[in-house]
């Protein structure tokens, strides 16, 4: 057997535990830190496919950012496991049925003969190609616009995100930037008439002492 | 030697897990996007090995996609869960009957 093989079945083999952890996993933040595990095998396995960009960019953005999210807002809420998990082994025959029989499919499919998946060997590179480099070429040139669109995603993901989750409270003493901009000058400065003071001749003064 | 065929029963077998996945989890809504998380996986996976063995990009480019579309996803779910958690005090699925009729 090919060193790549017995890799490729060290990596999946740890995939799909973690994959069962993860469902069925007592404590919320295992199945988190499961789930980290599984991001992690399939980061090597698309390695082992030449994709080392996307590898990489799976286990920065997803393991970095949105695990650790992910980790932040477990922590952060204050969950009932008892409630949670009552009658959770009362839908495992359904699933289980509907599972097994997609693998099933899926693997009468795939691994026939019939389908022609053997047909298609696996691509050898040479040891200086950049899929990074490939990628980034196709990126900015083919898929530009798509490109642009995903960088709006993000940004109107953000403002959702932090819309949703912003608590205005009373007490907090805060300008308001409309009114600031709209205020004209008229408005910041009063003219006010009123009787000019009269000094009194200098005359008068002395006469008085 | 890892064919194709190899990858693409490896995402089926992950895909059929994260289905298990959320018909057990039916109550806890932290685990239901954790396998809907494992489920945009598994199709990531496909995606990939066919680029490989295809030799074509495009398939490298949409995971690219799929992991943008992913993370916005998963950001405003999470955000609206804490809104619900807020309101409610628990993320219990049964909870969400407030537009129930």
């Amino acid at each position: 057997m090919e060193f790549k093989t017995i890799l490729f079945y060290i990596f999946s083999a740890v995939t799909i535990f973690a994959a069962l952890r993860v469902i069925t996993a007592r404590n919320p933040v295992h199945a988190v830190l499961f789930l980290v595990l599984a991001f992690f095998n399939v980061a090597a396995l698309w390695m082992l496919l030449q994709a080392e960009f996307l590898a990489l960019a799976l286990i920065m953005v997803y393991v970095g950012a949105v695990m650790v999210l992910f980790l932040f807002v477990v922590m952060m809420l204050d969950i009932n496991i008892e409630r949670v998990r009552q009658g959770f082994w009362s839908n495992l025959p359904l699933g289980a049925f509907v599972g097994l029989l997609m693998v099933a499919e899926m693997g009468v499919v795939l691994s026939g003969r019939y389908f022609g998946l053997a047909n298609f060997p696996a691509q050898n590179l040479p040891a200086d190609y950049s899929n990074t480099k490939e990628l980034a070429r196709v990126l900015y040139t083919e898929f530009a616009y798509p490109f642009e669109i995903a960088s709006v995603i993000l940004l109107v993901a953000i403002v959702v995100a932090v819309m949703l989750t912003l608590r205005r409270r009373k007490d907090t003493k805060a300008m308001n930037p409309a009114d600031q901009i709209a205020v004209k000058a008229k408005d910041r400065m009063r003219l006010v008439k009123m009787a000019p003071e009269v000094e009194l001749p200098v005359a008068a003064k002395k006469g008085g002492e | 030697m890892v064919s194709l065929s190899h990858y693409l029963i490896l995402a089926a077998i992950l895909f059929a897990i994260s289905i298990i996945g959320i018909f057990l989890n039916r109550k806890n809504l932290i685990v239901l996007l954790m396998a809907i998380e494992l489920m945009l996986l598994a199709v990531n996976i496909n995606f990939v090995a066919f680029s490989h063995y295809l030799n074509d990009l495009s398939g490298q480019l949409f995971v690219f996609f799929i992991l943008v579309v992913a993370a916005a996803e998963s950001g405003i779910g999470l955000a609206i869960l804490v809104v619900l958690f807020r309101n409610l005090s628990s993320i219990d699925v049964e909870d969400l009957d407030s537009l129930k009729g």
